[in-house]
């Protein structure tokens, strides 16, 4: 066996984890790119969650009791274009928009890092315009009193929702009538040019009313049945409150009420603080776990916390490229795992010692502590993994970044068990028989 | 390491059996004490630049803000306040906080939730579920994992003790958060649960790793005719005990300094973390292994002195 093999792979392994802790290392990174004229593609910023950049998550519940069950995913969808296109509008970098199944339930959820002022981004979103057509029916004055439209209008009539709403909008414009006041006109998809067509055929020479956010607007006479799937609106509109309207119906009526029913604000310096507070413990707890290892297992100790400084500087590098966002939870899974990934290596070391006291070289005892050490190993991490996934599927976006970091972090222990560990061992252990 | 553990076992059950039943007492009597995101509710952490002013200036405007007496103003460090009511609107937020202003000057804001009722019910469906489906996962994994073993005691007893030792380590936690929530006003909230989830993966992989052993020592004796299962199990113990030890040492060690200097909020994870991670180890090694021994099916025919 030769005895200085020049240890090419680990040389790699090790340029490549200077490469990944520059990587992770935001201040330096960007000026690296720069410098080496990189393409821009390369910078890549950490992801960071709301609980440590700041910012809102608003969770609205989706008010689907009006629309059939066939209906409520393509209903579902549309609400979310829509409101990611109202978020948009306000300019919050990478708005996080999803829906949330809780039970029978649908939830929308908002994310808005960094957001300033969550009143008036919570009021936008609140304010698009649910529009909708209601049928009228005149009542015995006697009987109005509960009328949802308030003082509005005509308290002698009792409103019949329809189907036909907001969700069959395509376009919405500002044009002047005879009199050179502003209306709205709006454009209805085919399928609700159908609907309303069916519905004014059937009001001939009654009321219909125009609803906005559940106030109604206008109630024309219905003259004649309405085809072609267009409709004028001559509401009380200023030219501006014209204007306004229309552009709420571009960016989209939201085809069901929403509600909201949680707000969770952090504040960006108490978000800036926890984030130090936590890099800070978790430096000190990495220190604390290589004095562990080096007092107690010495020269190994030595060997395996070279190993985590390399596993922990890659997984980062992971992180930042997927990229994961990273939650105070989710950092306490990384450093978690940091914890969980010396057992690995303090496996491979323990099964090595007995096959080199068997007397076997060197390479040999290597690779058979590697096979006898794997099963456990593997075996000793499967639980924790299946937990990762199971929280992972389960749990809201707080806790997945700690089952997603958890994950992550177990899988890439196993890796660099294999791949860095044993590159170190080979360079580092003396065959027993030449000491 | 040279206990017999076998031996000494009813040391060891009487002092889980005390721990079990001061947590199950924690649990009943004192109660538990939800998060916000479990039971909905605001909490609405201010600092208000004017230091001079006290939770007992606040609390009369506030009450009177909201009509309602019952909510509680806790100081936090750093010249925080933390306000918890029921949930309510932004309006209301905003509302409140004008009014605040106007009374006391500059106030800032660090955070600010409020929750819905609804959305912690959901959320502990959820965890139910989630718990369910990961006990069911353990329970069929380590069934399958020690599939080929069946003498002397059948696979099946080893995912059922596996489980059994899972469960102790998780009424600790509980046990020790509800007495800090009777103590301190801790909540348990959905940071813990994920603790308590995190914590059955872990120990039971302790669990296994020991039983591993075991089933690997079995198989060498029971080959060689002198079948003696508590030595057995003792020095399977015995060979796996640095690395229980170590590797649950290691775990602690990196996440205990968050304890002490990490942000509030992750605290008592932390806490939970550290605790479930100890007593796992504690339970693989002095209730699991025993626990196999007490449940061995032929044990009257091979006494062991």
């Amino acid at each position: 066996m030769k005895k200085n093999k020049f240890p090419i792979f680990l040389i790699l392994i090790i340029l490549a984890a200077i490469l990944a802790g520059l990587f992770d290392y935001q201040p330096i990174w960007p000026k690296l790119v720069s410098k080496a004229h990189l393409p821009a593609a390369f910078n890549r910023d950490w992801r960071l969650g709301l609980d440590l950049v700041g910012g809102s998550l608003l969770t609205y519940n989706i008010d689907l009791s009006q629309v059939s069950a066939a209906d409520r995913d393509s209903i579902v969808r549309g609400l979310r274009d829509v409101i990611e296109r109202r978020v948009n509008l306000f300019g919050v970098s990478e708005p996080q928009i999803y829906i949330a199944d809780v039970g029978d339930q649908r939830n929308l959820i908002v994310e808005l890092a960094g957001i300033k002022d969550i009143n008036q981004a919570i009021g936008m979103i609140g304010e698009t315009p649910l529009l909708d057509f209601r049928e009228v029916e005149e009542l015995p004055a006697a009987e109005t009193a509960s009328s949802t439209a308030g003082q509005s209008a005509e308290p002698n009539y009792k409103f019949i929702p329809t189907n036909l709403t907001g969700r069959y909008v395509t376009s919405a414009q500002v044009s002047f009538d005879n009199f050179g006041k502003p209306v709205v006109d709006i454009t209805f998809n085919n399928e609700g040019a159908k609907i309303f067509e069916d519905l004014t055929a059937r009001n001939v020479n009654k009321y219909l009313a125009i609803f906005l956010d559940n106030q109604p607007i206008e109630i024309p006479v219905v003259k004649e049945k309405i085809s072609g799937g267009k409709a004028q609106i001559s509401g009380n509109f200023t030219p501006d409150s014209a204007r306004k309207l229309v552009e709420r119906f571009n960016a989209g009526a939201l085809p069901a009420p929403i509600k909201l029913i949680s707000q969770q604000t952090i504040g960006a310096s108490l978000g800036l603080d926890s984030l130090k507070k936590t890099i800070f413990g978790g430096l000190i707890g990495f220190l604390l776990v290589i004095l562990f290892i080096i007092g107690y297992y010495r020269g190994f100790g030595f060997i395996a916390s070279l190993a985590l400084v390399i596993y922990a500087v890659f997984t980062l590098g992971i992180f930042k490229i997927i990229p994961v966002t990273m939650t105070l939870a989710g950092i306490a899974g990384f450093i978690l795992s940091i914890g969980m990934a010396v057992d690995a290596n303090v496996l491979i070391f323990a099964r090595m010692k007995e096959e080199l006291k068997k007397g076997l070289s060197k390479k040999a005892a290597i690779e058979e502590a590697f096979r006898r050490a794997w099963p456990s190993i593997r075996d000793s991490n499967i639980t924790t993994l299946i937990i990762a996934v199971i929280l992972f599927y389960f749990a809201t976006s707080f806790v997945k970044g700690f089952a997603l970091t958890l994950l992550i972090g177990v899988l890439m222990s196993m890796f660099s068990a294999i791949i860095v560990t044993k590159s170190l061992l080979e360079l580092f252990v003396r065959d027993t028989k030449n000491k | 390491m040279n206990i017999d553990i076998i031996k000494h076992r009813n040391i060891f059950f009487i002092f889980s059996g005390i721990l079990i039943l001061a947590s199950i007492f924690a649990f009943f009597f004192f109660g538990v004490k939800q998060g916000i995101d479990l039971a909905g509710g605001t909490n609405w952490q201010i600092q208000i630049e004017n230091s001079a002013i006290k939770e007992s200036d606040l609390r009369p405007v506030l009450d009177e803000l909201t009509g309602n007496s019952n909510l509680t103003i806790k100081s936090l460090p750093e010249g925080n306040l933390l306000i918890k009511l029921p949930s309510i609107s932004e309006e209301d937020h905003q509302k409140y906080l004008q009014a605040l202003q106007e009374k006391f000057g500059k106030i800032k804001e660090p955070s600010f939730e409020s929750i819905g009722p609804t959305v912690g019910q959901e959320l502990k469906n959820r965890f139910i579920w989630a718990f369910l489906l990961g006990l069911l996962s353990i329970m069929l994994y380590v069934a399958w994992a020690f599939r080929k073993v069946s003498y002397p005691v059948k696979s099946w007893k080893y995912g059922v003790i596996v489980v059994l030792s899972g469960f102790h380590d998780i009424i600790v936690p509980v046990g020790l958060m509800t007495f800090l929530g009777w103590r301190q006003g801790i909540e348990i909230d959905t940071n813990f649960i994920v603790a308590l989830m995190f914590i059955l993966g872990y120990s039971v992989n302790d669990t296994i790793v020991v039983f591993d052993r075991i089933r690997e020592n079995l198989i060498l004796t029971h080959n060689k005719g002198n079948f003696d299962f508590a030595a057995t199990i003792n020095s399977a113990v015995r060979q796996t005990f640095a690395r229980s030890v170590n590797t649950s040492l290691t775990t602690v060690l990196a996440i205990a300094p968050l304890y002490f200097i990490g942000p509030l909020s992750l605290k008592y994870f932390i806490l939970t973390l550290m605790l479930g991670i100890i007593v796992g180890s504690y339970s693989s090694i002095f209730i699991a292994s025993p626990l196999l021994y007490v449940w061995h099916p032929i044990k009257n025919k091979n006494k062991v002195k």
